[in-house]
Order: C-alpha cells, then structure tokens, then sequence
C-alpha cells in the first residue's frame, strides 16, 4: 500500500501545482471538505475545460462548426470521443460494479457493448459520412418526407437521450455524494450547469475536447486501478489465476463466480440482450453524430478502429477492476464494508457502483482515489454535454428547422434555437437526475439500447440499404419499434414489478430487444411493400442517387470543397 | 445529384467493382463477427456448463474468460483489418471513379 501512495504522491503533487496555477486560489476556499486532492484536481478540470470552451467558442460560428466542430476532427481524435461517449460513468461504475456483484456475467454486457462497433464499420460508418450533415436524422430524411421521417427521428433521439441521461446524472449524483459529501440535489444541479456551459458556447468542438481530454484521463486512471489492484491482490505476482482464486474465496457465490449465472437466465433474455447491445450502438444519436465531425470516409473507419480498441481494453480493465474490489474490499476488516440498515446484510460503502471509486482508495489512497473521482465527475460532465448537444440537435435542426420552419430558417437563428433547447435539456437532466435516485445505473443503460436497437437503428440501416423502402413503411416501422420497445420496457419485469412495485409484470422479458426489434423491421418491410403512391415510387427511384453517393461519397457534405 | 452524373457513375467499370467487392467484403466480416459473438451468447444461454469447466486441471480460471476475452479482441481484429484494405484498395477505386467521372 506504501509503495503505491509514495508513486502517486509525486504524481498528484507535480498535478496540483499545474492545478493551483491554472485554477488559482480555488483550492484554498474548500480547505475544510473531505478530499483536497479531489476537488483541486476537479476543480483543475472544470477551469481547463472551461479554457477550451472558450477558446472553441471563438472558432464556433456558423452551424456547420456548433454541430459538427467543422468537419475537422481526424480519425484518431474522433476515436477517442467515441471511445470516451462509451466509456461512460455508467458503464466505469456500473460495469465494474456487476463484476463486483455478479463475477462473470459483468464480462457479458461489456462484450455485447463492444461487439456492436464492427457492425457499424462494415456497415453504416462510411455511408453515414456520406450521406448525413449533422444528426442522423439527415441520413434517414434524404430521400424520403422530411416533415414525418424528421418527427420520428427526433423523438426516437430524444427518447434515447432522456433514458441514458437519467442513467449519468444518477451516477454523477451518487458520485459527488460520496466524494464531496455534498447534497444529493446540488450535485447533479452543478453537472446540468457545467454541462450547459460547454455546450451553449463550445458546440461539438468543445464537447470533443472535453470527451478526448476526459478519455485520456479516464483510460489512464483505470489502468493503474486495474494493475494496482491486480499487484496488490495477488502479492505481486500478477497472476490473473491467483486474483481469480482469491474472489471466489471471499466472495459469496464461491466458484460461481467464475461462471455465467444470474445475469442471464433464459436463453430468450440472452439473444434479446444481445440484440440490444450490439445494434443499440447503432442507433444511439450522440454517437452517430460523432461521424459527421470527420472530413471524409476515411477517417470516419479510422476513428472506429481507434474506438473499437480503446473500448475493448477499458472494458477488460473493468473486469480486473471487479475482480480486484471483491478481493481487496469485500472482506469485513477491509474497512469498506458496512452493515446495510435495512437488510443486516454486508455492503459496499456507497453501493455496489462505488466498487471501482471505493478500490481505487485501497490501491492508492486518498490521492488516487481523489485522482478517480474527479476523472469519473469528469466523464459525466463530458457524457452528459454529448447527449445533451445530441438532443439539442435534434430539437433544433430536425424539429425546428425542418419540420416547424420547413428549412427556411437561417443558420445564426437555428445555433441560437439549439442553444436554448441546451438550456432546457439541461434543467430537464438535473430533475431526471433527483427523480430516479434509487436506480441501477447499468441496468438503465441496458433499457436505453433496447429503445435506440428497435427504434433507430432500424430505419437507419434500411433507408441507407432497402431501395424500396417508403416514406410510409419507414414510419409505420420506426414507430412501432419506438412505440413497443418503450411499452416492454415499462411492462417489464424491470419497471413494472422492481420500480413500480406490481406483483406480476405484463410483458415477461427484461430484455425487449428481440421482439421489438423484429417488430420495427416487420412494419418497414410490410409498409413499403403495400405502398402502391406516386410518393413511393418516386423514393424508390431516388435511392439509385443516394446510392451512388453513399457508395462513392461524392455531393458528401465537407467531402468536396475542402 | 444530378442524373447524367448518376448515370456515368454507374456506368463506369471500376464503379462496379468497388461496391461488390467492399459490399462482399463487409458482409463476410460483418457476419464473421455476428457468428463469433452469437456463438458466444447461445453457449451462455444453452450450454453454461461448457463455459464453466476449468481452463486447466485444478484452475479456477474458466474457459469463459479466454472465451470472452477472444471476442473482445476478435472485434478489435476484425475493423482493423477492415480499415486496412477499405482505406488503402477500396479508397483508391473510389478516387480513380472520381477522378474519371468529375
């Protein structure tokens, strides 16, 4: 434990002075709190991020830089934003925190999860670059009615946005909480108001940098989480077997640790939950807008390669971060163990999300674990402005502009419609954040994908491969995926019975994905094929335009004037 | 996009072969990758027990974990070599179509 806090004490040190000077004599006014190393290092973010929304709100003029941050990410860059979308609070927390519980199982979300990325490189990365500007719904409205096809995507984004915004302000809240020990309400209210900020003045180029700087920090702070701990547990032979044997003899479920159990009980919710986690990727709107920030196609396959591989070694991190908190947190004279009041039982301190905040103590004191906590603040705020820029977007550009206005809005006006709708997705987060306090932030994520798997990707990978698909079958199947998925999910054993206490729940899978999905597909399929309008066949005879520059990329927005 | 530009797209050769072959190509993949990790979800869901058997004798370390360490870094394998034909073969077709056509 000594070695690990003398290394880090030089590194923290040389991190504070660089904080102190950036962030002046802010340290000094919250001398009396908990963690000094935390809130200075935090403090040191917020003033850097705030710097570089100040600096991209000089280069943030016209609609094209507020949406899009010009078209002048590269590759690499945009596969670390993509890397750092994903690697949410959320899945930091909540997947190190499944591991913590359920041993193995937790290994199956993060492989579902990551699966998805391929799928969107072989099929949609460069055809979304080709054919889209600024939201997805561009791609989905190009050849067919812009008002009905913009309505739907819209509202398929912002649903989408809302769940998985719950789930962030919910883990910034306990976060914050746990850390600061500051109140529960002004936590996430001081996330909504950073969040704001970012996004009102710096656009998606603030919101990049803000994620890049967040994906550096985040994949650096967990590595050492993930080896100290993996030292330390297993007295310095790295082993993976000995850590493994120490979990299964600490941890209550023995042997079955190792094993997929709980998680995963019918074969149904395993194929389901599959489906959800793999094509929910595709159709989660913060990140496929992700695409359209890259000058061209090439670049748009290089930042899914750079992502794909980021993802893949934070979620094995993970995996040994759960690991290591059973061995070096669960045993009672750890000392982060408490007797929860209400069961009598042995519990974290904090939670079971705290697993990865709680170890990264254990690992390296007060200043690693102020060091974590100040990334993981760092990677809501960063999360959040993502989404809330993504629903923006789809309020302003798809709801206003196109479908209230008709496109005859000009550019200024629109970034300012985005702006106020920032303003408002925001006040709309912090409430969602208090509403749901007592959730699982994993499991809400796992609803998110269901709903963004049946509702958007759906129409998404149709209307760029199914020539004959139809203004109508594309609304008849993007709503019934929308409409069902969210219905399943509330029916659903999830919210049905665990959150609105009924005995029984009506829909009996936890994981809709599969029946909505089919559904969405269904609907598209049988639409189009019973759509005899002159509209239907005109859009059917325009996908042969639409193909030809998805295919080759040229008309591409940015592609051909730069 | 204009029609004429349309059709001269279409009609060139090399225009042909760029979509079957990066069409083929991302199929073969996308299904390569749908097969590894299906395979993984249905011997969860039918067949646990092959998951949990010991990776060696005496191990507590399953055969699930080099399994699902396998996908992980089967995804990350297969866009790799994706991104290295798409922006090397597939990128050159498309600026020789473009370079006969505009």
């Amino acid at each position: 434990m000594r070695l690990w806090q003398n290394a880090l004490t030089a590194i923290v040190l040389s991190l504070v002075a660089g904080a102190a000077l950036a962030a002046g004599d802010m340290g000094e006014v919250k001398k009396q709190a908990v963690n000094i190393p935390a809130i200075v290092m935090f403090l040191a973010f917020v003033a850097g991020t705030l710097g570089i929304t100040y600096w991209a709100a000089q280069r943030t003029k016209t609609a094209k830089d507020f949406y899009s941050a010009g078209g002048g990410i590269t590759g690499f860059q945009n596969g670390l934003a993509i890397a750092g979308d994903y690697m949410s609070a959320a899945s930091f927390l909540g997947i190190s925190g499944l591991v913590f519980i359920n041993g193995y199982d937790g290994l199956i979300y993060s492989v579902g999860w990551l699966v998805g990325w391929p799928i969107i490189m072989f099929l949609m990365a460069e055809q979304l670059r080709n054919l889209g500007k600024y939201t997805y719904a561009d791609v989905v409205s190009y050849r067919f009615q812009r008002v009905p096809m913009r309505t739907m995507a819209a509202t398929g984004s912002l649903v989408v946005v809302v769940l998985y915004l719950i789930g962030q302000m919910v883990g910034a809240g306990k976060l914050i909480q746990v850390l600061f020990g500051l109140d529960y309400v002004y936590a996430v209210t001081i996330v909504g108001i950073l969040i704001i900020l970012y996004v009102t003045f710096g656009g998606m180029l603030a919101t990049t940098w803000v994620q890049i700087i967040k994906a550096v920090l985040l994949l650096s702070g967990a590595t050492f989480i993930a080896f100290g701990a993996l030292h330390l547990a297993t007295e310095g032979t790295w082993s993976p077997e000995a850590l493994f044997r120490k979990a299964t003899e600490i941890h209550a479920k023995k042997d079955a640790l190792m094993k997929p159990g709980v998680l995963v009980t019918s074969p149904i919710e395993a194929i389901s939950l599959g489906l959800a986690l793999m094509f929910g990727t595709a159709g989660l709107p913060h990140i496929l807008m992700r695409f359209f920030t890259v000058p061209n196609a090439t670049e748009a396959r290089k930042s899914v390669f750079y992502a794909t591989g980021f993802i893949g070694y934070f979620y094995i991190l993970t995996f040994l971060i759960g690991f290591g908190a059973i061995v070096l947190l669960m045993p009672e004279t750890s000392g982060y163990m408490v007797t929860d009041p209400k069961t009598g039982a042995l519990a974290l301190k904090g939670g079971q999300n705290m697993a990865a905040v709680q170890l990264a103590s254990a690992v390296g004191g007060n200043l690693l674990l102020g060091f974590i906590s100040a990334v993981a603040f760092a990677t809501i705020l960063a999360v959040v402005s993502g989404l809330t820029l993504a629903g923006a977007s789809a309020i302003s550009h798809d709801l206003y502009a196109n479908v209230w206005a008709h496109g005859n809005v000009d550019e200024q006006h629109e970034v300012r419609v985005s702006k106020m709708a920032t303003v408002v997705l925001g006040v709309i987060a912090i409430l969602l954040g208090i509403a749901f306090e007592q959730q699982n932030v994993a499991y809400l994520v796992g609803l998110t994908f269901a709903v963004a798997a049946s509702a958007n990707f759906p129409i998404l990978i149709m209307s760029i491969y199914y020539g004959k698909m139809t203004t109508r079958g594309a609304l008849l199947g993007g709503w019934l995926g929308l409409v069902t998925s969210t219905l399943f999910v509330i029916l659903g054993p999830t919210v049905w019975k665990d959150v609105l206490g009924n005995a029984e729940a009506i829909f009996p899978f936890k994981n809709p994905a599969l029946f909505s999905m089919i559904i969405a597909f269904l609907g598209i399929w049988i639409g189009s094929i019973m759509d005899n309008s002159e509209q239907g066949k005109k859009e059917c005879e325009s996908f042969e335009a639409q193909d030809v520059r998805c295919q080759t990329g040229i008309g591409a927005e940015g592609a051909a004037s730069h | 996009m204009q029609q004429d530009l349309v059709h001269a797209i279409k009609s060139n050769p090399k225009y042909h072969e760029l979509v079957s072959k990066r069409a083929k190509f991302a199929w073969i993949l996308a299904i390569l990758m749908l097969l590894v990790y299906y395979g993984f979800i249905l011997i969860i869901a039918f067949n646990k027990e092959f998951l949990s058997q010991q990776l060696w004798e005496g191990s507590i370390t399953t055969v699930g974990i080099p399994i699902g360490l396998g996908v992980i870094i089967s995804a990350f394998i297969l866009t790799g070599i994706y991104v290295y034909r798409a922006n090397s073969e597939f990128d050159r077709l498309t600026a020789e179509i473009k370079e006969e056509v505009l």
